[in-house]
């Protein structure tokens, strides 16, 4: 497990995006039970009030789900969820990101498309 | 058992002309952990003192429920309070310690208090002043964390403990705050510590409670933003600013508010989160409010 937390979003917030990255890249699996909010509250010092609000925006997202007496797992189905959002977000986060910071640099639609081409086709990455 | 909440209502506390606790009043609710902050001298101690019965105060009161705790044994076998001040006698024992704590409070969990003390190195046979200053609170901690009380304060809990063991107190008490939900109160410098570990944070401020919220909803209200010094001036304008610092041409206005969202921001001026130790900051120094 590695989170990492700063000031940009609320504690309980970060805590969920970073759960929710481990289910997609499969560090849990579905089916699989993830840690109990007192396993995580106590190795990462934080609140359990705090994981417990993070894990039920899991559950709430219908990632998570809790099984009576037994703990938290990984919904089946939750990988392609995260799939579907990532792709949602990528639009927002990079795409109309990247446009506003073209613009900025007086980057014309064509020019910015010719990059877009030329990063497709470049073999460093 | 049921708790009852804890009101503190309208507690004064004068020192000849000195008020150092004026007109504070707040409640504390079973089974969630506050972050007492203030800076030297901002009477916190006195606050837990007078929560516990220890010292009176000029004027308010304090009641458990319905029950005004003073000389009331049975709302007081339900706080123990952890402070700086060691009244044990030299030859005290650590083992006499917990037993102690079992005889006044009952149900101490030895078992757990034993796993601890193992833990932080300390010989249950030891006595309590041969201890080293880091060991002597270590086992103030371990007491107070396995004490059978619905409120806990504990004041300055980490006086003289290194780095890996405060991480094993933090770690600690959220385990049996985990297992047991009940009251702590934290009162500490080390705030960037504290953070992450408290869910309300009470600050205390030349004798009155400023800030009386969960640490989220006050990091939600906290920005700082910075550019250069025209722009920043131009959008705080009319806004309450808590705190500012320049450095050359650039400054950085602490806002612990509302900001205006009508307003545009220009692109030079970058609005960011404060954490709880610079938000303390901006409330407590001079000048500021």
């Amino acid at each position: 497990m590695n989170f990492e937390f700063d000031q940009s979003s609320p504690l309980y917030q970060q805590l969920a995006n970073q759960l929710a990255e481990m289910i997609f890249t499969g560090v849990y699996q579905e089916g699989e039970q993830v840690p109990s909010t007192t396993q995580l509250s106590a190795s990462l010092n934080i609140n359990p009030a705090t994981v417990l609000k993070g894990m039920n925006q899991l559950v709430a997202l219908g990632l998570l789900e809790k099984r009576r007496g037994r703990g938290m797992f990984v919904t089946s189905g939750a990988r392609k969820k995260l799939a579907t959002k990532h792709r949602d977000d990528f639009y927002h986060n990079y795409v109309v990101a990247m446009v506003i910071e073209a613009k900025k640099l007086d980057i014309s639609e064509e020019y910015l498309q010719e990059l877009i081409k030329r990063g497709y086709q470049d073999d460093s990455q | 058992m049921t708790v009852n909440e804890l009101i503190i209502d309208h507690i004064t506390k004068r020192y000849r002309r000195k008020t150092v606790i004026n007109e504070v009043s707040f409640n504390l609710a079973p089974g969630k952990i506050y972050g007492l902050l203030g800076r030297n001298g901002a009477g916190k101690s006195t606050l837990l003192n007078i929560i516990t019965n220890r010292v009176f105060p000029t004027s308010g009161m304090v009641t458990m429920g319905p029950q005004n705790i003073n000389n009331n044994d049975a709302a007081l076998g339900k706080m123990y309070l952890m402070s700086e001040v060691n009244m044990y006698q030299k030859s005290t024992k650590v083992k006499r310690m917990l037993a102690d704590a079992d005889s006044f409070y009952g149900k101490f969990d030895f078992e757990n208090a034993r796993r601890m003390l193992k833990q932080f190195g300390i010989d249950e046979g030891a006595r309590f002043s041969n201890l080293s200053t880091g060991q002597k609170t270590a086992t103030k901690i371990t007491i107070a964390l396995n004490v059978n009380a619905q409120y806990i304060f504990l004041d300055e809990p980490t006086l003289g403990l290194d780095v890996n063991y405060r991480e094993a107190f933090y770690r600690e008490m959220l385990r049996t705050y985990s297992e047991k939900p009940r009251t702590f109160v934290l009162s500490t410098h080390l705030i960037s510590e504290v953070q992450q570990l408290v869910e309300d944070v009470l600050i205390l401020h030349d004798g009155n409670i400023v800030i009386n919220e969960p640490v989220e909803h006050l990091l939600e209200r906290s920005y700082l933003i910075t550019g250069p010094i025209k722009l920043v001036d131009e959008y705080t304008a009319g806004l309450k600013v808590n705190d500012t610092q320049t450095i050359g041409n650039l400054k950085e206005a602490a806002i612990i508010g509302e900001l205006d969202d009508m307003r545009p921001i220009p692109d030079q001026v970058q609005i960011k989160r404060l954490d709880l130790q610079r938000v303390f900051t901006a409330l407590t120094n001079k000048g500021g409010e």
